[in-house]
């Protein structure tokens, strides 16, 4: 399976008179974004606008974030089973509009939309602020439940990122990126496997593989292309700072690392997809089958990555300990909740075996950020915002929260730099 | 211009201050001029930039007897002398003595707000009680340790002194405080955790950013015998509360928990409470809060006899990224509340 991404750079926004690439600028025609997802009965009211690095601009509620791209050639389509046709994604070409987000805003039930500021100390914890972002934002019918409200904002995004990408389908990309498992003639090199849990609690924590609910899948082996082209989307508002992004997905940061060290000091063998359960029973039976998995392609090592927190803390750990009981080395990369002044115990659940973990940093740790020129959504929900709390709002418009709030801030597939210390 | 002189005040016991042994372990806090017993060589350790102003000398035993009044009393006599920094000790395995140099250390931090600094031996029992609040140097476990621990604290106070930044415990070298601290390093999380795997796979060493915490296992209480004249309460991590949430519970990282009067009331109904729990769909728990505490069945027990009452209070928090301490310091509270109204047994509801 060979997949090149055809890398278009894209360094302004401007809204124009049609949709298209040019010189790195996106240009967004806004009257047929909004026609186009405003198809969808369920949303009553949609408006667009545009926000760029370094502006004095900030993003909130945010759901979703989602890089504008196209399918070139190869088998499937973009969001297969969702808004593409079912087909095998993770071959042939694919264009991406590198340096663009297309962002859902509103509020669907408050508490677990996040926050982006495009300058400031805020931009720093979120890869967003350096990205020329398209924000929907949308208004659902009255009486829509919070579950079809999810899932019109989810369809919204995942439709407008696949038209402003198909603005790139015919211009040359600036640099060609190839992702193929090729075959490695250094036998002695260790074998790493990717374990990758999504979230799937149920109400509103949802993530969907090639379409399917992720609550419903046994573990399954995919592809590391098919992760990076499309065939998981996120359907979660689980807190903004930890909750994987779409634009995460089509991005794993751990698989681009493992192919880069591929054939090096490494081979990469595969990706194993699990869940994140609220049952025991769940939790027992997925762990059991990820880490058999694992064994069975003959795995050596094995990172694993986790989603949320608390409750998921507990599958990770189970993940843990069994594939190390096959004898199989693991590292984990979690966040933490280690209180406002970090002096909590972080995590809601441990084994002895997870003795090799990455922090990504404390969600738990307050920032202030000053006050914005725009606001593109609404700023009220901020208090309520899991990371928020009564009078984190200022009376100059600036807020004091908690980095959870911040859209990615503690990505716990390792995408950004940040890093807890123990002192 | 002469150079600015950071100034330090000392704390010793009656023992290294030369006044006497345990005969004299009642003695009252008392200020001595200038530098004294193991605060000499500390002072010339320290150089000509930093002084040690006075030393604060009290007895080990009146310490340890009432440790909180005798720390208090501690801060008054040093107060005047306006220290940049405060440095006590070393205790080395000593543990009233290390108790002393703790408790004296956090009540000035606190008080006067200066850095403050003492040292002792791993396995002194102090360590674990001030290690958060205080940074602990360590030591060997007898004053045999003395000559390699003095330059160690000098350094420290020094750097305390002058305001420089502290880094981490390893580079630092005093015992972890257990505070993290976000910042930002040079690599994605992704390329650290494909490198600590090669080490791992490879037998190198490699340090986990994160070392697993020990958890607390709490045994379970002996069941209730006689539940049919037993008090029952409910308690909730789950959010429910009265409608508009009067105690405004943060929907994550909850700082408090609240309690509420059930009396009469036999069904939680949407138009009178709802769910302030930012980590699930409300739908469901505002449609009928029962769902999450479920008083509409408590109440259907009491009325068969099953139970002999349900409380008439019940507690609630919310239980979404709250920090550990929090939640261990909500049920303290709630617990000492349930035993003084005799309640027998409870019902703790999560989601």
């Amino acid at each position: 399976m060979r997949l090149e991404l055809g890398i278009i750079k894209i360094e302004d926004v401007q809204f124009g008179e049609e949709t298209t690439v040019r010189d790195g600028t996106l240009s967004v025609n806004k009257k047929e974004l909004i026609a186009l997802v405003r198809q969808d009965e369920r949303l009553s009211e949609v408006d667009v606008e545009l926000a760029r690095p370094g502006e004095e601009v900030r993003i909130v509620p945010v759901k979703d974030v989602i890089e504008p791209r196209v399918k070139v050639s190869g088998s499937g389509e973009l969001f297969p089973g969702i808004i593409g046709k079912m087909g095998t994604v993770g071959s042939g070409r694919t264009n991406v509009l590198r340096g663009s987000g297309l962002v859902t805003v509103g509020r669907i039930i408050g508490y677990q939309e996040g926050l982006i500021d495009m300058s400031g100390p805020g931009a720093e914890y979120s890869p967003f602020s350096q990205t020329n972002n398209v924000a929907l934002i949308l208004h659902p019918v009255d009486g829509l439940a919070p579950h079809a409200h999810e899932e019109a904002v989810r369809l919204a995004g995942l439709r407008a990122a696949v038209h402003l990408g198909k603005a790139c389908k015919d211009v040359a990309p600036d640099e060609l990126e190839v992702y193929e498992l090729s075959p490695v003639t250094d036998t002695t090199l260790p074998r790493v496997a990717y374990v990758q849990t999504l979230l799937s609690e149920g109400l509103l924590h949802d993530t969907y593989l090639y379409g399917v609910d992720a609550k419903k899948i046994l573990p399954s082996l995919i592809h590391p292309n098919e992760v990076m082209d499309g065939a998981i989307v996120s359907g979660n508002c689980v807190s903004a700072c930890d909750k994987h992004t779409t634009y995460h997905h089509l991005n794993n940061p751990v698989i681009k690392e493992l192919y880069r060290r591929h054939g090096k000091d490494l081979i990469f063998i595969g990706v194993v997809i699990s869940n994140l359960n609220v049952t025991l029973a769940d939790k027992e039976r997925s762990s059991d089958y990820a880490s058999k998995l694992v064994k069975f392609i003959g795995a050596e090592g094995a990172i694993i990555t986790e989603e949320g927190f608390g409750n998921p803390d507990t599958d990770m750990m189970m993940l843990c300990k069994k594939v190390e009981e096959y004898g199989i080395k693991t590292v984990l990369i979690t966040d933490e909740y280690a209180g406002r002044d970090g002096g909590s115990q972080s995590l809601a659940d441990a084994v002895p075996q997870a003795d090799a973990v990455i922090s990504v940093g404390n969600a738990n740790e307050v920032i202030a950020l000053p006050p914005m020129k725009r606001i593109i959504g609404d700023l009220k929900p901020a208090e309520v915002i899991a990371g928020g709390f009564v009078g984190c709002l200022t009376t100059d418009g600036g807020l004091s929260i908690e980095i959870q709030a911040i859209m990615g801030s503690t990505c716990q597939l390792g995408f950004g730099k940040l890093a807890a210390r123990g002192y | 211009m002469a150079k600015k002189k950071y100034r330090v005040v000392h704390y010793l016991n009656q023992f290294y201050a030369g006044i006497g042994g345990e005969e004299k372990a009642n003695i009252p806090p008392m200020i001595k001029e200038g530098a004294v017993g193991p605060g000499r060589p500390l002072q010339q350790a320290l150089g000509e930039e930093v002084e040690i102003v006075a030393t604060v000398v009290c007895g080990d035993s009146y310490f340890a007897e009432n440790i909180e009044a005798a720390a208090e009393s501690v801060v008054e006599p040093v107060s005047p002398y306006k220290p940049d920094v405060f440095v006590a000790g070393p205790a080395f395995n000593a543990g009233r003595y290390g108790i002393a140099c703790g408790a004296a250390c956090s009540a000035i931090s606190k008080k006067l707000g200066i850095p403050v600094v003492t040292a002792m031996y791993k396995e002194n029992p102090a360590l674990e009680l001030y290690r958060k609040e205080v940074y602990i140097i360590p030591t060997a476990g007898s004053v045999r340790g003395m000559a390699e621990t003095i330059p160690k604290m000098a350094t420290f106070v020094r750097k305390l002194g002058l305001r420089q930044k502290i880094g981490l415990p390893e580079e630092e070298g005093y015992f972890p405080r257990g505070i993290r601290v976000n910042q930002f390093v040079g690599r994605t999380g992704a390329e650290r955790a494909v490198d600590m795997l090669l080490s791992k796979l490879r037998g190198e060493p490699f340090q986990t950013e994160y070392p697993m915490p020990t958890f607390e296992r709490i045994p379970p209480s002996p069941v209730v015998k006689e539940l049919h004249s037993a008090t029952i309460a409910l308690v909730t991590t789950g959010g429910i509360v009265p409608l508009g949430n009067p105690d405004r519970i943060e929907a994550a990282s909850a700082s408090k928990f609240a309690e509420y009067n059930i009396a009469g009331v036999y069904d939680l109904t949407p138009d009178a409470y709802q769910t302030c729990h930012g980590g699930y769909d409300p739908v469901y728990a505002n449609n009928d809060p029962d769902r999450i505490l479920p008083l509409d069945a408590m109440r259907a027990l009491e009325k068969d006899g099953t139970i002999g009452k349900l409380y008439d209070r019940y507690y609630v928090t919310v239980g979404n990224a709250t920090s550990v301490d929090n939640a261990q310091r909500f049920g303290k509270v709630i617990a000492e509340k349930l035993k003084a109204a005799d309640v027998e047994g409870v019902i703790l509801t999560s989601t």
